[in-house]
C-alpha cells in the first residue's frame, strides 16, 4: 500500500463562478447518463431550456450531440418554431425525429373542443409514451428545473420512472455525493434532469455568455414577449419591453411573478402539473 | 436584510444549507421567517395565507408560508427534500429542507450531503432530543463540518440567557463526543424574528451575530484544490480521429501536460491537450469541473480508473474499513453481494465482518449479525477487484463510497483504513521487484484476440522468438493447448466461453507471477469476457492486442479447415460464422493482417510490450497492490 506524498505547496485556484458550476455539473451529469444507458434520447422542445441543453451536451460530448432528439409535435407549435426547429438541426448537426399523435388529432382532440390538461395528455404524455414504446430508450434527458413548479422542486436528476412512465414521487431513491440511479426499472427508463438545479435567470445569463441561439418569441414585440412557450391557443404572452438579451435579465431581475404564468394547463384545475407529471408529462 | 438587485452579490456561489432538527423544533417556522425577513417571498403570497387563515378563523403562522410556498398542504406530498432559493446582501443561498416524516433520514440525506453548512434547530424549551443527537451524527459522516446550531423558541422560556447556555453546555458536549465543533450557537425566537435577521430587542445579552449575519460568514467549504489531482474517468470517446479521455475533477487541480497515472492499472502518459467545445478557453480544470483531454500515449484507459499526478497517488486495494449509514428497508448482511461505487468504479463488494452497530436513536453501540435501516455501523469490506480509493480524512471525495442493492443506493460509507490483502498469489519470500531485478524486465500479459484464422498464434510465436531471442522470459499460453487440457470439459455455449477465457486468464496469471511475459492468444469473442479477464489480471501490465483481419480473408486462409466445418454445420456456435464476435473498442494494439507484413506487425507488439516491462517503468506503485 503507498501512502499519498506529503501536500505540495497549495496552488492558488479560483473557485469556479456560479454558471461556471452549474454548467460544468451538467454536463457531468450528461456524460453520466450517456454512458450508464444503453439508449438515451433527448426530447426537445425547442424552447430556450432545450437549447441550452443542446448546447450543454456539445461540450460534454466534443461538439457533437451523440444521441437521438425528439420533438413531440403538438401541430400547435408557434410558426416561428418550426422555422427555428429546421435552422437549429442543421446548425447542430441533430439527429432528430418528430413525432405526433396521429390518433388524436384524427379523433378530432384539439383545444377547440378540449380542455388543456386533456389536450396535454393526449397530445404530448400520450406521444411521448408512444415513441418510448417504439425506441425502447432506457433514459430521456429532459430540461425540468426545479424553480418551475412546486412539484419539479422534488425532483432529482436521475428519476426512475415505471413501465407505465408514471413517477413514484412518495419512493424516490436517495442521492447523493454524485453517485446517481443509473439502472432503470424493469421495463422502465429514468429521466435526466441535468437543469434541475438552474433557475430560470440562470438560463438566461448562460445564454447571453455562451452567446446560445434561441427563439426570437423570446423577446418583446408591441409590448409583449413570450416568457415560456408551449401550444400557441394556450400560451399567453405577458407584457414587457424586452427586446434584447440584457433587457430580459434585467425584467427577470425584478419580477415576482412566475415563469409559467402564461401557461394555460397549469390552471386548469387544482394540481394540473401534479397531476400531468405523476402520468408522465415532462 | 432586503435582496437588493443593485447591490451586487460580491460572492458568485450559491451557497448550500441544510436546515435539520428534531420534529416540532420549528424549522417550518423558521424558513418561512427567514424567507419573509430577506424580502425572498413572491409578491401576494403572504397576503394571500394570512386571508387564507382568516377565512379558516386560525392564526397566522410562519410555518404556513413554507406550506403555502411548496403547495404541500394542499397537495399533502410532505415528503421530499426542496430547496427554496433566497438571498442576502452577500449573495444566493439554497435552503435544503427536509420535512421530518418516516422516509426522513434517506432525504435528509440526499439534501445534506450537497450542503456546505447545516442549521440545526433545537427547542429552548424541550432541549436536546433524538434527532437533534442523530442528525449531527450524521451531518458529521456527510463531512459537513461548518454546523450553527439555533436555539429556538426563545420567547417560551423568557429569553433567558441562563436556559441557553444549558442547551449549549448539553449539545457542545455531545458534538464533542462525535468529534464536531458547532461554529456557533445563536439563541432566537422564529416565530417572532428574533436574531432571524433583526437583532432582537428582548435579548440583549446576545453580543453574536444574527442568523442572516451567520449564513453570510459561512465559507463554501474545503478548498478541493489543495487536495491531490483526483478525476475518476467517465468515459472514452472517439467520435472522430480523437480519442478523448472524459471525467471531472473531483479534487485538486488539471493542468495541459500534466503527467498522469491511471489506477487501478498503473499506466502513464502526459496530456496532450484539452478538447473543449467550442474552443478551449481554459488553462486549468478545478475541482468540479468536467475535462476532456487527449493523450500523448495511446495507453489503455477506462471508466472508473482515477487520474492522478504519479506523485500523489490514490491507494489501490481490495480491502478496507469503513463506517456506513444504512438507508434501505431491507437489512445490510455480511457475504451477499453488493454493487459498490466509489467515484465511477463500480465493483461487486462483500462486507466481511460487521464490527459494530450504532442504534440510531440512543447511539449505543454493539456488535450485531446484520445492519438494520437507518443505522450506521462500523464494518470491513472486501471488493471483487481491486479500487483505487483515498482515506476519508485524506480526500473525502474519493474516500467515499454508496453501496447498491439490486438498482438502488442503499447506503454510503467512508473509508476510515486500508487493509492489506490477506494472501496475494504467489508472491511468497520473492517479491516482484526481485523477479523484475533478475530478469532485467517486468511481467506482462499480452492478450491477443480476434477472429479464427486472423493470425493470433502466427504473430504470438513471432513475438515469442524475438522476445527470447533478446534475453526475456516469455510464456505462450495457447487456446487450442487449454482447450486439450485443462478445459477440456468446456464446449462452447457462452457460459463455457466465459469459463475458458477464465482459465487461461488465471493461468497467464500464474505465468506473470514469476516475472514472465505472457502471450495469450484466445479468441475470447466477448467484450464482457475480456474485461473480466484484465480485472483479474489488474497486479500486471496488461495489453490486449486486437489481430484483425475481414472475415472472408480470415475464411480464406482457414489454417485448420474449420471454416468449412462450421458452413457445412459441422461446428455449431463458431465464431465470425454462427456466434458473434465483440471487436475490441479501444485495443492497446490494433493490427490488420491483411494489411501490415508479419514484420511489421512484430514490431508493433514489441514496441507496446517494451513500453510497459521496462524497469523504470514498472517501479511504479501498481505493484503494490
Amino acid at each position: 500500500m503507498t501512502s499519498p506524498a506529503p501536500a505540495a505547496p497549495a496552488t492558488q485556484v479560483p473557485p469556479m463562478d456560479h454558471l461556471t458550476r452549474l454548467e460544468q455539473t451538467s454536463i457531468h451529469i450528461f456524460r453520466e447518463a450517456f454512458r450508464n444507458f444503453r439508449n438515451v434520447c433527448m426530447p426537445w422542445s425547442m424552447g430556450k431550456d432545450s437549447n441550452v441543453l443542446i448546447w450543454l451536451a456539445r461540450k460534454a460530448f466534443a461538439g457533437k450531440v451523440p444521441f437521438p432528439l425528439l420533438h413531440i409535435d403538438t401541430t400547435y407549435e408557434f410558426p416561428e418554431m418550426y422555422e427555428f426547429r429546421e435552422w437549429a438541426r442543421k446548425e447542430h448537426g441533430i439527429d432528430l425525429l418528430v413525432r405526433v399523435n396521429e390518433d388524436a388529432i384524427r379523433r378530432g382532440v384539439g383545444y377547440a373542443t378540449h380542455d388543456p390538461v386533456t389536450v396535454t395528455h393526449e397530445l404530448k404524455t400520450l406521444a411521448l409514451r408512444a415513441a418510448l414504446d417504439e425506441f425502447k430508450w432506457d433514459a430521456l434527458i429532459t430540461g425540468i428545473r426545479r424553480d418551475e413548479d412546486p412539484t419539479r422542486a422534488k425532483e432529482r436528476h436521475f428519476s426512475p420512472r415505471s413501465a407505465e412512465g408514471a413517477w413514484d414521487y412518495k419512493d424516490q431513491p436517495p442521492e447523493f455525493w454524485g453517485q446517481f440511479a443509473t439502472r432503470a426499472p424493469e421495463g422502465g427508463h429514468v429521466r435526466v434532469q441535468p437543469l434541475l438545479e438552474w433557475t430560470e435567470l440562470d438560463i438566461w445569463e448562460y445564454i447571453r455568455r455562451e452567446a446560445i441561439p434561441i427563439p426570437t418569441l423570446y423577446f418583446a414585440r408591441d409590448g409583449k414577449r413570450f416568457r415560456s412557450l408551449g401550444c400557441h391557443p394556450i400560451t399567453h404572452p405577458v407584457p414587457s419591453e424586452a427586446a434584447t438579451i440584457d433587457a430580459v435579465i434585467a425584467e427577470l431581475r425584478e419580477t415576482r411573478t412566475s415563469e409559467r404564468a402564461g401557461r394555460a394547463q397549469d390552471h386548469h384545475e387544482r394540481n394540473a402539473m401534479q397531476k400531468l407529471r405523476a402520468k408522465g408529462f415532462m | 436584510m432586503p435582496p437588493s438587485p443593485s447591490h451586487p452579490s460580491d460572492d458568485t456561489q450559491r451557497l448550500h444549507v441544510v436546515v435539520v432538527g428534531h420534529v416540532d423544533h420549528g424549522k417550518s417556522t423558521f424558513v418561512g421567517r427567514l424567507l419573509h425577513d430577506t424580502d425572498s417571498l413572491p409578491d401576494g403570497k403572504i397576503e394571500q395565507v394570512k386571508a387564507a387563515c382568516a377565512a379558516e378563523r386560525m392564526d397566522f403562522e410562519f410555518a404556513f408560508l413554507l406550506d403555502a410556498l411548496l403547495e404541500e398542504q394542499e397537495q399533502n406530498i410532505t415528503i421530499d427534500t426542496t430547496r427554496i432559493f433566497f438571498r442576502t446582501r452577500r449573495r444566493n443561498y439554497a435552503i435544503i429542507d427536509a420535512p421530518g416524516h418516516r422516509e426522513f433520514l434517506k432525504n435528509m440525506v440526499t439534501g445534506a450531503a450537497s450542503a456546505s453548512a447545516a442549521l440545526l434547530l433545537i427547542d429552548a424549551q424541550e432541549g436536546v432530543m433524538d434527532q437533534s443527537r442523530r442528525h449531527a451524527v450524521l451531518l458529521s459522516m456527510l463531512g459537513i463540518r461548518q454546523i450553527v446550531v439555533l436555539v429556538n423558541k426563545m420567547d417560551l422560556v423568557g429569553h433567558s440567557e441562563e436556559a441557553f447556555r444549558k442547551v449549549v453546555a448539553e449539545y457542545t458536549a455531545f458534538l464533542g463526543s462525535l468529534g464536531v465543533e458547532a461554529r456557533l450557537f445563536i439563541p432566537i425566537a422564529a416565530r417572532h424574528g428574533d436574531n432571524v435577521v433583526q437583532r432582537s430587542a428582548a435579548m440583549p445579552w446576545h453580543k453574536g451575530p444574527t442568523v442572516a449575519e451567520a449564513l453570510d460568514g459561512l465559507e463554501h467549504g474545503e478548498d478541493l484544490a489543495a487536495l491531490p489531482l483526483r478525476l475518476p474517468v467517465s468515459d472514452i470517446y472517439r467520435f472522430d480521429h480523437r480519442r478523448i479521455i472524459a471525467g471531472r475533477v473531483e479534487a485538486g487541480v488539471l493542468r495541459p501536460s500534466d503527467e498522469l497515472v491511471f489506477l487501478p492499472g498503473g499506466r502513464r502518459s502526459a496530456v496532450k491537450a484539452f478538447e473543449d467545445w467550442p474552443r478551449v478557453t481554459r488553462d486549468h480544470v478545478p475541482p468540479g469541473g468536467s475535462a476532456g483531454f487527449s493523450m500523448e500515449h495511446q495507453i489503455f484507459a477506462e471508466r472508473g480508473q482515477i487520474a492522478a499526478h504519479p506523485d500523489r497517488q490514490p491507494r489501490v486495494g481490495r480491502e478496507f474499513r469503513a463506517r456506513l449509514f444504512w438507508l434501505s428497508k431491507e437489512p445490510l448482511l455480511p457475504d451477499r453481494p453488493y454493487r459498490l461505487r466509489l467515484g465511477t468504479q463500480d465493483v461487486q463488494a462483500f462486507v466481511t465482518r460487521i464490527l459494530s452497530v450504532t442504534d440510531a436513536d440512543t447511539l449505543a453501540s454493539g456488535p450485531a449479525a446484520a445492519v438494520p435501516r437507518d443505522s450506521v455501523a462500523d464494518l470491513l469490506i472486501r471488493t471483487a477487484a481491486p479500487v483505487a480509493f483515498d482515506l476519508h480524512h485524506e480526500c473525502a471525495v474519493t474516500g467515499r463510497f454508496v453501496l447498491e442493492d439490486a438498482v438502488r443506493i442503499a447506503g454510503g460509507g467512508i473509508i476510515t483504513e486500508a487493509r492489506e490483502e490477506a494472501a496475494k498469489p504467489a508472491e511468497g519470500a520473492v517479491s516482484r521487484q526481485e523477479r523484475a531485478a533478475r530478469a532485467g524486465h517486468g511481467a506482462a500479459v499480452v492478450w491477443l484476440t480476434g477472429l479464427s484464422g486472423s493470425g493470433k498464434s502466427t504473430l504470438a510465436e513471432s513475438v515469442e522468438r524475438r522476445l527470447f531471442d533478446s534475453g526475456k522470459q516469455v510464456v505462450r499460453v495457447d487456446g487450442d493447448d487449454l482447450r486439450a487440457a485443462l478445459s477440456a470439459d468446456l464446449g462452447f455455449t457462452p457460459e463455457a466461453r466465459a469459463e475458458s477465457v477464465r482459465r487461461a486468464a488465471a493461468v497467464a496469471g500464474l505465468f506473470a507471477d514469476t516475472g514472465a511475459i505472457v502471450l495469450v492468444t484466445l479468441i475470447a469473442p466477448l467484450a464482457a469476457d475480456r474485461d473480466r479477464a484484465r480485472k483479474s489480471l489488474a497486479r500486471h501490465p496488461y495489453l490486449e492486442v486486437f489481430v484483425d483481419a475481414p472475415v472472408e480473408v480470415c475464411e480464406g486462409r482457414d489454417p485448420k479447415g474449420l471454416y468449412a466445418k462450421a458452413r457445412r454445420g459441422e461446428i455449431k456456435e463458431f465464431t465470425g460464422i454462427s456466434s458473434p464476435y465483440e471487436r475490441p473498442e479501444d485495443p492497446d494494439v490494433h493490427i490488420r493482417t491483411d494489411q501490415i507484413s508479419l514484420a511489421e506487425s512484430t514490431d508493433r507488439v514489441l514496441s507496446a510490450i517494451d513500453e510497459v516491462v521496462r524497469l523504470d517503468k514498472t517501479a511504479g506503485s501498481d505493484w503494490e497492490v
